[in-house]
């Protein structure tokens, strides 16, 4: 770090990332919380473990081959070779991958990136549960954690992505980055997969399975807002020169940037997340008739179809766009539900992947024409660029390999559980030597406490 | 043409104010979404209302008091 100056920078950059990291935490923590109080009593093991592992599991491939898919296939394959250069710095073999005090960002800026394909990861976990087995959504984890989300972050979500350079594609805050993708993989999945027992009624009518623990859902969708302030500001360069962006903007002034180093300001994000919070949680209340669940996740929704344009909307603009696309979403939802008899348990591939979809297509109108790069040559924003990115994220990269893998996983019979098990609850199941330690010491104590007697120790 | 006013950012960004879509609009802009709230407020003291309305003769008596022993 030469001079003063470029030291606070650095340090700041640094310290920047790591509190972004910190706050994510709470998204997955919000996840776990909003699974399990969505599941059934005799499946909260279960569930909460399929979501816990998926940290270490992302977290190793992440570091072993996503970090470096992300700077190696910018252009790969369609419009050039794979970038060796800057994908060697990003190898789990190379220096910077390691304590290094000439490298002080790599490590918390993977870090912020793992944090998305956690969540990238945790988005198909949630649709999926009480039926799958573990081991089957863990594979998927790993591919949409640490290969597919990647994949689509080099190519729409980094200043030299072909995504970007041809179609003008602007996603600012990962309508479909990471939310459309992590829909469209999670409605692959489970059309393979199917619904729980007893979903539909004989005639095809949906049953509502409602959540065992309202609270703990309520908590937990509370955790994912305040983890997603720390997904907001994660997606920024904190300060920048315009010397250290070398594009095409002129003077003296620094400012912090969205991911393609286009200048935007935190301020900027702060007054757009609040007001697409805001616009997404008013019109679930009245689109849901006031259910308590699908306005929390309105509140969600309105924010991931304001994200991709976040950067730059007026507070106004991010409010409606929030609230238009709640209405689409909610509708689309049950409509998809009722024609093909479709089973997303918690409501992901509407939230993350529909509300993803709008969000690109709706940015695509509603900056048409602006800069999507600082850079000389690329695309301005549109709305076939837009377009076209949607079907990318949410079918290309999401459905369609989760679809095939999951075909694959039923055929070799590793997908579902057994009718018997997802009867009888995954808890018993598979944590049978807990529960049957529970009932040992609780037999104890009664017999303790009947007999008058004090336990054997 | 582009609707946040810059087709390039070949700017200085010291002479660069405001950069959303629609400049200029900023008053329409708020009678809409003046519009979405006041009429959130309508939709809901309607709906609001009409439920009250139809809950009052909902309970059945068994039900209520074991619902008040539950507190």
């Amino acid at each position: 770090m030469d001079g003063n100056l470029n030291a606070l920078t650095t340090v700041f950059t640094e310290f920047y990332y790591w509190v972004t990291v910190v706050f994510m935490f709470l998204i997955h923590v919000g996840f776990c919380m909003y699974e399990v109080g969505a599941s059934r009593h005799r499946n909260h093991m279960h569930t909460l473990m399929k979501n816990i592992m998926i940290i270490p599991l992302v977290t190793v491939t992440f570091f072993f081959f996503g970090w470096w898919i992300y700077w190696a296939f910018p252009s790969f394959p369609f419009f050039g070779g794979l970038n060796h250069d800057a994908g060697a710095a990003n190898l789990p073999w190379s220096q910077n991958m390691g304590t290094n005090l000439s490298d002080r960002i790599t490590g918390v800026f993977w870090a912020a990136f793992l944090l998305f394909s956690w969540t990238a990861a945790s988005i198909v976990s949630g649709a999926v549960i009480e039926r799958i087995r573990s081991s089957a959504l863990w594979v998927h984890a790993v591919l949409i954690g640490s290969v597919f989300w990647i994949i689509d972050a080099a190519w729409g979500w980094h200043a030299e992505g072909w995504m970007v350079k041809y179609l003008g594609y602007h996603d600012a805050y990962a309508s479909g980055v990471i939310h459309a993708i992590a829909g469209g993989y999670a409605l692959g999945v489970i059309m393979v997969l199917g619904p729980r027992i007893g979903k539909f009624a004989a005639d095809g009518t949906p049953r509502d399975i409602p959540p065992h623990n309202p609270w703990m859902l309520t908590i937990g969708i509370f955790l994912i807002y305040s983890g997603f302030w720390g997904f907001y500001a994660a997606c920024n360069i904190p300060v920048i020169s315009p010397e250290g962006i070398g594009g095409l903007l002129t003077g003296e002034t620094w400012t912090a940037t969205n991911i393609y180093l286009a200048p935007t300001s935190l301020s900027a994000i702060t007054f757009n997340f609040l007001m697409s919070l805001s616009g997404g949680l008013m019109a679930a209340y009245v689109v849901s008739k006031g259910d308590a669940f699908w306005t929390f996740s309105g509140g969600l929704a309105g924010i991931i179809t304001a994200s991709a344009g976040n950067d730059l909307y007026h507070p106004i603009q991010a409010m409606l766009v929030g609230a238009v696309g709640v209405v689409i979403v909610y509708k689309l939802h049950y409509w998809v539900e009722r024609k093909f008899k479709i089973d997303d348990a918690v409501g992901a591939v509407a939230v993350h992947g529909y509300a993803g979809v709008v969000g690109l297509i709706i940015a695509g109108f509603l900056l048409w024409g602006a800069p999507s790069s600082p850079y000389e040559g690329y695309a301005t924003v549109n709305p076939v660029g837009q377009a076209i990115g949607a079907v990318i994220m949410f079918f290309v990269l999401g459905f369609l390999p989760a679809f095939v893998i999951s075909k694959m996983q039923a055929a070799a019979g590793v997908l579902r559980i057994p009718e018997e098990v997802e009867l009888q609850g995954l808890d018993y199941a598979e944590h049978h030597a807990y529960e049957d330690a529970k009932a040992e010491i609780i037999a104890a104590d009664k017999a303790a406490l009947n007999g008058g007697g004090v336990p054997a120790e | 043409m582009s609707t946040i006013g810059y087709d390039s950012w070949a700017v200085d960004l010291a002479e660069v104010g405001a950069v959303y879509p629609f400049q200029g609009s900023e008053g329409i802009m708020v009678v809409l979404g003046v519009i979405f709230w006041i009429g959130w407020h309508r939709i809901q003291f309607v709906r609001e209302g009409k439920h009250l309305e139809e809950a009052k003769n909902m309970g059945d008596k068994e039900k209520i008091n074991s619902l008040l022993e539950k507190y």
